[in-house]
């Protein structure tokens, strides 16, 4: 058609940017010298570096699936109350770096006014990390924006104060490929039925090998249906997982009723104190209820006040729970505890207790 | 605009889509990623507004069928085979103006820096062969430019090349890297991580762009145990920053904590919780560390940022196989490499080298669909190490092992190698192998 498609342009294989050139210039200048921080207020961080510079930094939350409109009001804060330079959480907060001290409050009050809170530093439950869900991914049992923002609509004051025995990580994942990582507390889909099989696009479709390939506990079999080859799955032997929609469309395992929600508990990244862990199941076959899964957020709420009344402080979810011990969290939470929390997958074994160690 | 939106009687303007389950996520105080779409909607004069429209009415049709709606296929830009996860949709009979709906993940700088001014021209870039919807960012690492048409792809790719962005990774291949904000603002960080992450990421482009692996591949760079970037749990390679001499205290500091917040919260919070017992407070409130006991948890160091932080012989671990559920199971990244320096170009070409090696392994040993972690689990530690040259060491287990299912006959000739290792490591000669 054009020119251009004619004759396309041969990409420059730049790779990841120079991050220098965006980078605020006290940080620039500081680059390995800082000395020590504190948090004058929630939402603020205040750094020292050893050649005596300052430096300021706000966090506010943001929607993360941002329009161009957002991003760029976020941008007229950064140049009328900041100094045009920002950066983001890992947790998709925005973050506004400035060199004097007298310019944080102002700069505060614009990103409340515009409507994004401040928070999310120290003890408190910052944004919740997010995956892609029904807006974008092929394959979701469920909403991420939608479960995200209505969780954080109802932890907003914990957002914006720092009142937890520790941080507080929330994620979510749409499939059971679980995109959204460890958490402290984490939100998933988790499937109940075994795939149904559209057989007719099978045919189609679907690399035969790859599918029965992918399943973990090889419930998937070639099977002539209809004169046709497709696929058969052993329902006894079938996981729910999910692993073999990916490759296979036809094997269909969202249902409008069956897909979901299993929220788990204790999982922490960092190194600090205990060793990293995943997080463990809390309860599953949660209704995966939008527009605001109130089921879901009935038990996030229970679970994080249940953590912020009886915690000590610097303990994770998860030491909290090794601590009071597994007993205890279930009658704190009144969740049951049932068959389906005992581990059956390799390694459960090490799941168990091998001891003479009881909580009552 | 809030529920309740007229729509657009005069004209023949497409209808917009009735969005009741969307717009009750339109109140309450966190912002409201709905309210953002519908800004794109009712940008009338602009190109992606019908698409938008389209976009919210299938999203509505998802929440109200409770099923996802977008299926994949294959789309790129002319030179690469990744880097654009292609969206079609399923039911673009009834939402045709967004029925090719593609994202192009663009790799961040690290740490995610930006200045305003390149967000503004991101956005413009977007607004022109866009949808006008970006996330910042996936949980890849990648600046998600959602929304493009198959057409539209190339252009939007070339002004974001122009501009000096790259496309990151997706399918079979060498994936997006993160790293922490680390040495731009944080004292605690052991190493340069974006310099680390930009060198890696960079000497392997040819990997991400040209997609040939058995399966992704993973890099995330944090600068102490903390793990911002959650390296341990979700990187195929794992490089977080540690120390080995002491760690550094100072006691006026220590005692002006003390001071501040007491004695006896400073005996909870600090030295009962150390894993290893290395903390002791002295009664005139000075801090001692047993160093041979800490094992750079971080924690004392989170608690009492002004008096303690990490000593000056600094370095990076390096862990592998880390990857969530699919298909055996979420594996943690284990301890490959204890301790290494990160300083000098010849430790980041060292950096690299391993980096290669791994990368190498990983596509002559590991079956399709499978990550590194579960080659390693699949072929035993050891040979691991052995093809990738790492001599074993304690701190690489939790334990040593407990079965006894293990033919042991060249088990002196092993001892021998680890007293010559132990010989060197202590400044003897010994005669190279
Ligand atoms: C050289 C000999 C053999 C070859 C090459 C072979 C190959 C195969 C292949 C390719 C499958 C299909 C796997 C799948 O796609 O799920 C299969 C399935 C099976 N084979 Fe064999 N096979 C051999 C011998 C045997 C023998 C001797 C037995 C039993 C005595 C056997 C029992 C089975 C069974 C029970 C299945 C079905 C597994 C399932 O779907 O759960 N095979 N075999
Ligand atoms: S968690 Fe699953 S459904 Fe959600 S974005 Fe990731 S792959 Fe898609
Ligand atoms: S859902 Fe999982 S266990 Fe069930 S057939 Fe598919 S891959 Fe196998
Ligand atoms: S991982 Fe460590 S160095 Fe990096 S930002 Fe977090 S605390 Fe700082
Ligand atoms: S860093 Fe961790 S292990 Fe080391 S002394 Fe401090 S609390 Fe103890």
């Amino acid at each position: 058609m054009s020119e251009a498609a004619a004759k396309p342009r041969t990409p420059n294989e730049s790779g990841v940017p120079d991050h220098l050139q965006y980078m605020h210039p006290v940080l620039k200048r500081n680059l390995g010298k800082w000395d020590w921080h504190d948090r004058p207020r929630v939402g603020v961080l205040h750094h020292v570096s050893k050649t005596g510079d300052e430096i300021w930094t706000v966090r506010a939350g943001t929607q993360r699936q941002m329009d161009v409109y957002t991003i760029r009001k976020l941008c007229d804060i950064g140049d009328e109350y900041a100094e045009g330079h920002v950066r983001f959480t890992t947790r998709s907060n925005i973050e506004y770096m400035v060199s004097k001290e007298e310019m944080v409050e102002p700069l505060i009050k614009a990103l409340e006014e515009a409507g994004f809170p401040v928070g999310g530093t120290g003890a408190s439950v910052s944004m919740i990390s997010h995956t892609q869900g029904w807006l974008h991914c092929d394959i979701p049992g469920t909403d991420a924006s939608g479960v995200v923002k209505s969780m954080m609509d109802m932890l907003h004051h914990e957002f914006t104060h720092e009142e937890m025995p520790n941080r507080l990580r929330i994620t979510t994942s749409c499939c059971q490929i679980n995109c959204g990582g460890q958490g402290d507390i984490a939100i998933n889909v988790q499937y109940t039925k075994p795939p149904k099989i559209n057989h007719d696009l099978v045919a189609n479709v679907c690399e035969r090998p790859a599918v029965v390939a992918r399943c973990p506990v090889a419930a998937i079999r070639p099977a002539m249906v209809n004169g046709k080859p497709s696929l058969e799955v052993d329902e006894k032997k079938c996981v729910c997982c999910g692993a073999c929609y990916p490759p296979c469309p036809p094997m269909q395992i969202n249902g409008e009723e069956s897909t979901k929600i299993a929220i788990w508990v204790g999982g922490k990244h960092s190194n600090a104190r205990s060793k990293p862990t995943f997080h463990k199941l809390a309860v599953a076959n949660l209704p995966n209820n939008p527009p605001h899964w109130p089921e879901v957020a009935e038990v996030v709420k229970k679970i994080v006040y249940a953590y912020k009344e009886n915690a000590r402080h610097w303990e994770r979810m998860g030491e909290w729970i090794e601590r009071i011990g597994w007993n205890r969290f279930f009658e704190l939470t009144g969740l049951a505890f049932t068959k389906h929390h005992l581990d059956t997958w390799t390694g459960a074994r090490k799941t168990m207790n091998m001891s003479a160690h009881i909580h009552f | 605009m809030k529920d309740g939106d007229t729509l657009d009687a005069k004209s023949g303007e497409v209808e917009q889509h009735p969005t009741p389950m969307l717009d009750e996520l339109e109140g309450g105080p966190w912002p409201s990623f709905v309210t953002g779409l519908k800004r794109l909607r009712d940008s009338k004069d602009k190109r992606y507004a019908a698409m938008m429209n389209d976009l919210l009415g299938q999203l509505e049709h998802s929440y109200e069928k409770k099923l996802g709606f977008w299926k994949g296929g294959t789309v790129s830009v002319f030179g690469y085979g990744g880097g654009i996860i292609p969206r079609f949709s399923e039911v673009a009979d009834k939402f045709p103006e967004s029925k090719e709906f593609h994202t192009l993940r663009v790799m961040p700088p690290p740490g995610f820096h930006y200045t305003t001014d390149v967000l503004r021209k991101l956005c413009d870039i977007w607004e022109r062969h866009g949808s006008g919807l970006i996330a910042f960012h996936g949980q890849s690492g990648d600046i998600m430019f959602q929304g493009c048409s198959t057409e539209a792809t190339q252009a939007a790719f070339d002004e974001l090349n122009e501009l000096g962005f790259d496309l990151g990774g997706a399918g079979p291949a060498l994936r997006t890297a993160m790293s922490c904000v680390g040495q731009a603002r944080c004292e605690q960080s052991c190493y340069d991580e974006a310099k680390a992450h930009r060198r890696i990421i960079n000497a392997f482009l040819d990997e991400m762009h040209r997609p040939s692996l058995p399966y992704k591949f993973k890099f995330k760079f944090s600068g102490c145990g903390n793990d911002c970037v959650n390296a341990i749990h979700r990187a195929d390679f794992a490089v977080i920053g540690t120390w080995r001499d002491d760690i550094k205290i100072d006691q006026e500091k220590v005692k002006e904590h003390v001071a501040k917040v007491g004695r006896k919260y400073t005996i909870d919070t600090v030295v009962s919780m150390c894993p290893t017992r290395a903390i002791t407070l002295h009664d005139d409130d000075t801090l001692e560390i047993d160093n041979a006991s800490c094992v750079r948890c971080m924690h004392c160091i989170n608690v009492m940022t002004k008096a303690l932080s990490p000593g000056d012989d600094k370095g990076v671990s390096i862990m592998v196989g880390g990857k969530r559920a699919l298909k055996v199971g979420d594996l943690m990244g284990t301890m490959i490499i204890p301790f290494m320096k990160l300083e000098t170009e010849e430790d980041f070409q060292k950096l690299e080298d391993f980096a290669e090696t791994c990368i190498e392994f990983f596509a002559d040993n590991a079956l399709e669909h499978e990550r590194i972690g579960e080659t390693i689990d699949r072929i035993g530690l050891p040979a691991f190490l052995e093809a990738v040259g790492v001599e074993p060491d304690p701190n690489m287990v939790n334990h040593p092992r407990t079965s006894c299912y293990v033919r042991t006959d060249d088990f002196d000739d092993e001892a021998a190698k680890w007293f010559e290792r132990k010989a060197r490591e202590a400044g003897m000669t010994v005669a190279e192998d």
